[in-house]
């Protein structure tokens, strides 16, 4: 029985799950802005949990930034995961979208990351 | 009467600012600045000194005339004035807050005077109610030195730190008060570390980047090798954190300028170099500036503090996404 008993608790399986729990959690959502020509630039959106859905994020953003932007797929962006890409500085103000609780994601502010200038 | 009030309010308060400045002035000619940085707190503690000092010029006043002193105790303005007005002249040397004491009844008797001569003028009420005040604070002040009298010797807080002379005194026995001690603390730790007197809002200073413009698309980055010497990193590592941060490629010039695509002003660089400190340069740990890059056994690069000897290790730098622009992207796909 006590042997049974001591099955039930594998500690390497256990600890890879573990790990790569950790790293979901580690994962980063990085805000990029990208200088286009003359003052026009894009914002990219890379890692965003794909527990939510990129194309109804999308298109709320749309709206409420009042930007254009698409989804770069995942095999489009060299396995970078889905992108979402915005027209114009929208650095902020997804920010803001994302960490937002009552009509954002409610995502964690210490998971996101504003790159450039 | 109601215009009045507003201003009998101003004057005491500008009066306690006259004390905050007398103070200084005092500390500025005296030998005794130290006394200047516990002292200009608020009123409140001004007050709470002065019943410390009042009993100090009191027993001098005594000394030298006990008997006027004593005399105009109460209620005799006049006696009153004359008394403190001698106390001030000694005071010269004395503490600082027997000059508070004095130059307070200074005006006061100055304005007394004008009372008397024309007498009651709309615009003097005001001041005479402040004289009234001011007297009966001298009255309680004399009243306390009355009272406590003798044991007053020893508040004479007087003295040069630095000399070691007064209560400074190595074999001086009596017991020094809470606030010059305070002050000859502060006094000595500015003394003896300098550098310590703008510890306060310490930054590591790197010079501010240049950037020039060549042509309409390309920024040059003029003094990264500079910048890279005092932050003591590669010109490689800061260059890939730049090009992967602003989402721009580049390349280096002849004169080992970075030429960077786009058009970036020096705030932005500005910006991104200070990103790149905080991640790559400072101590987590001591945050001090002072560290080394190094890379480690397994591809991972370590940060080793000089200051505090703390390892810890940083990302690499990665790219990510990034989009492509302009004609290529019609290339790819057309």
């Amino acid at each position: 029985m006590s042997i049974e008993n001591l099955k039930t608790y594998d500690p390497f399986a256990e600890a890879d799950d573990d790990s790569g729990q950790t790293k979901q959690t580690q994962e980063y959502i990085h805000i990029r802005i990208q200088q286009r020509n003359g003052r026009k630039t894009l914002t990219t959106v890379q890692g965003i949990p794909s527990k939510f859905d990129h194309k109804k994020i999308l298109k709320v953003v749309k709206k409420e930034f009042a930007c254009n932007g698409t989804i770069i797929s995942d095999t489009e962006s060299k396995g970078m995961g889905e992108v979402i890409q915005l027209q114009g500085d929208q650095r902020l103000k997804i920010k803001e979208f994302l960490t937002n609780k009552n009509e954002g994601l409610g995502l964690d502010e210490k998971t996101i990351k504003v790159h450039g200038f | 009467m109601d215009a009045e009030k507003p201003e009998v309010q101003r004057r005491t308060s500008r009066k306690s600012v006259a004390f905050t400045d007398e103070r200084l002035v005092v500390d500025a000619d005296g030998n005794v600045t130290m006394i200047a940085s516990p002292n200009d707190d608020t009123r409140e503690t001004a007050m709470s000194h002065t019943p410390r000092t009042p009993p100090l010029h009191a027993a001098l006043g005594a000394f030298t005339d006990a008997s006027q002193a004593l005399a105009a105790d109460p209620v005799e303005g006049d006696g009153l004035d004359l008394s403190l007005m001698k106390k001030k002249k000694k005071k010269a040397k004395k503490d600082d807050e027997d000059a508070d004491g004095g130059d307070e009844a200074a005006p006061a008797e100055g304005e007394e005077v004008i009372d008397l001569s024309m007498k009651k003028k709309k615009k003097k009420k005001a001041p005479k109610e402040d004289d009234e005040f001011a007297k009966k604070l001298e009255a309680l002040k004399l009243e306390g030195k009355d009272g406590d009298e003798l044991p007053t010797e020893e508040t004479e807080q007087d003295g040069d730190m630095e000399k070691g002379t007064g209560i400074w005194g190595h074999d001086e026995t009596k017991t020094v008060a809470y606030d010059p001690l305070l002050a000859r603390f502060f006094t000595l730790l500015a003394q003896k570390n300098p550098d310590h007197a703008s510890s306060g809002t310490r930054s590591y200073k790197i010079p501010p980047p240049q950037c020039l413009r060549e042509g309409n698309k390309k920024t040059i980055f003029a003094n990264i090798a500079e910048i890279c010497k005092r932050m003591k990193r590669t010109d490689e590592h800061v260059t890939s954190y730049l090009f992967a941060e602003l989402g721009t490629s580049g390349s280096v010039d002849g004169a080992r300028r970075l030429v960077i695509k786009g058009r970036f002003q020096q705030k932005q660089i500005e910006n991104v170099l200070r990103t790149y400190i905080i991640e790559y340069v400072t101590c987590k740990t001591c945050r001090s500036p002072n560290t080394e890059l190094s890379k480690g056994e397994n591809r991972l690069y370590f940060i080793t503090c000089n200051s505090c000897g703390s390892r810890r290790s940083v990302q690499a730098i990665k790219t990510g996404f990034s989009a492509q622009v302009g004609k290529r992207r019609k290339m790819q796909q057309g």
